[in-house]
């Protein structure tokens, strides 16, 4: 049996990162995610060959975070939603240049340098692009401390898989909390080969270049068509959690944290007759639109929640073709939704 | 079962550890937790609280609009929390500091001079290890055993000495239930 350690969720991350053989880290501390980089320090240190660096900026974090991957090195850097909007200019670097790699976002309050309480208004700048340039990133939304671990195991795995940066994208909240969390087996051996494409000594073989243009026009359309057709290619990758969908009275569909406030929402609406149903998606780019289309006629009224304005609410929409009412209710600046407000919401809404 | 916890004092008195070893052993307990704190730009001497969760089903929710408990450390938190706790909870009041008396008439009450008994076994830091072992002897969330173990395990850079103290705290806090 594997041992259930009660862990932070930042440091879980961390942890997980660590067990998938990531060794280079790069980054700048901000609240709420600065407990990831202090593990990392803590744990990178001490291993032979691994590389921990607290740089002088964001910007300087996400070059080296560049530098690491096309060396073809297992690379993460974190950060919470301001230092991120530093990090995207070496974001669509690195996307354009096809290289792997983690960014955690462990987003807070906006805009602007906002609080540091939790939120989730970071939704449109990863899941659309967020720098510039026709590309996106792949975005995984977890909801539990496990499911922190769990994910930011499979976002190197995707990322390697794809030539393409993925990102964590979770809140204050998550990064803070503790809860219990294990971590499985993970075999670095199975971790694919760079060898054909990654920098080092070309001793044997001829040179290479990794750059993130191409003058030529017609040459740097054909690396966005490429891009596309990865794009294309990881939508089946797209993951949705579907709970109590037999027969509900309304559909909320939220993702991370809020979905879980969402669920108590659903046991307390049990107790007043209403049947609550959620889809949450737990791949945000691909979005899971095939499940949410599937779904949405299951209920005359859908309700979006989410810690912002309304970010999702577009997706979601988009996906339901037209096909249902769908309202949105959110909280934002760092403002946590509580089940109760929920509960409150599906009841205006079914009046 | 169902345990929804809020603890709140000031900054510095060992309110996040206390959540921390309910979290623990009811972890150890094979149950399902959660142990959320609040954050900001808050230093010792401010306010602090965390809610924890011990239940034997999955944790919806870290966020709690009604506990079903309250360890009270300190007067401003029994103020801001009070009226929030659910119908036949407990409050748990940290005599030492909270002159007035719970006005609310349907939860479960127990005053405890934390701070008195800390003073009493040399070391004031122990307050919230009394007033935590109140807390366990009144609501048997989990097992002051597991408590120790938890303990235990979240001090082990500290002495024998001082893991002594913080179980005699416990103990002396559990006789008030």
């Amino acid at each position: 049996m594997v041992d259930r350690l009660l862990m932070r969720g930042n440091e879980a991350i961390g942890e997980a990162a660590i067990h998938a053989g990531c060794r280079y880290y790069f980054g700048y501390p901000i609240t709420p995610q600065s407990e990831l980089i202090a593990y990392m320090a803590k744990r990178l240190l001490k291993i032979e060959g691994a590389t921990f660096v607290q740089s002088e900026s964001e910007l300087a974090a996400i070059n080296m975070v560049y530098g690491a991957a096309a060396a073809g090195g297992r690379v993460m850097t974190s950060s919470s939603s301001p230092g991120i909007s530093l990090k995207q200019e070496g974001i669509s670097y690195i996307t354009c240049a096809e290289l792997p790699c983690v960014i955690v976002n462990i987003m807070r309050g906006g805009p602007g340098l906002g609080s540091i309480q939790p939120a989730q208004g970071d939704y449109f700048q990863a899941t659309k692009g967020g720098g510039h340039g026709d590309y996106h990133l792949i975005v995984l939304a977890p909801s539990t401390v496990q499911e922190l671990a769990d994910l930011t195991i499979k976002a190197f795995d995707l990322s390697d898989k794809y030539r393409n940066p993925a990102m964590i994208l979770g809140d204050g909240l998550l990064g803070q909390m503790m809860e219990p969390v294990e971590f499985k087996e993970y075999d670095i051996n199975s971790i694919p080969s760079k060898e054909s494409w990654a920098l080092g000594s070309s001793h044997g073989r001829e040179a290479r270049t990794i750059v993130p243009f191409n003058l030529d026009a017609g040459e740097m359309e054909k690396i966005n068509n490429r891009l596309k057709q990865k794009y294309i290619d990881m939508q089946k990758e797209a993951e949705c959690e579907v709970v109590n969908m037999d027969n509900p009275d309304i559909i909320v569909v939220a993702y991370g944290i809020v979905a879980r406030i969402v669920k108590t929402a659903i046991q307390k609406a049990k107790k007043d007759g209403i049947n609550i149903g959620l889809l949450r998606p737990i791949t945000l780019y691909p979005f899971p639109s095939a499940v949410i289309r599937e779904n949405v006629h299951k209920a005359k009224k859908i309700l979006v929640t989410e810690m912002s304005m309304g970010q999702m609410v577009e997706d979601v929409e988009l996906a339901a073709c037209g096909k249902a009412e769908i309202s949105f209710y959110g909280r934002t600046g760092g403002v946590v939704i509580s089940p109760v407000e929920i509960l409150e919401e599906v009841k205006k809404l079914l009046k | 079962m169902l345990d929804e916890i809020i603890i709140a004092g000031f900054g510095g008195q060992g309110i996040l550890l206390i959540g921390r070893l309910i979290a623990q052993a009811g972890m150890l307990e094979g149950k399902q937790v959660s142990w959320m704190p609040s954050y900001g730009p808050e230093m010792r001497g401010g306010t602090a609280n965390c809610t924890v969760i011990v239940s034997s089903e999955e944790v919806a929710s870290p966020v709690v609009s009604n506990p079903s408990s309250l360890i009270a450390m300190n007067q401003p938190s029994l103020d801001k929390f009070e009226s929030l706790v659910e119908k036949d909870g407990i409050i748990i009041v940290n005599k030492s500091l909270i002159s007035r008396n719970v006005k609310r008439d349907d939860v479960e009450v127990v005053e405890v001079p934390a701070n008195d008994i800390a003073n009493e076994l040399g070391n004031l830091r122990v307050a919230n290890m009394v007033i935590l072992g109140s807390y366990i002897a009144k609501s048997k969330s989990v097992k002051m055993e597991n408590v120790f173990r938890a303990l235990e395990e979240a001090l082990y850079r500290q002495s024998e000495k001082m893991i002594k103290l913080n179980k005699e705290a416990l103990e002396r806090g559990a006789m008030f239930c």
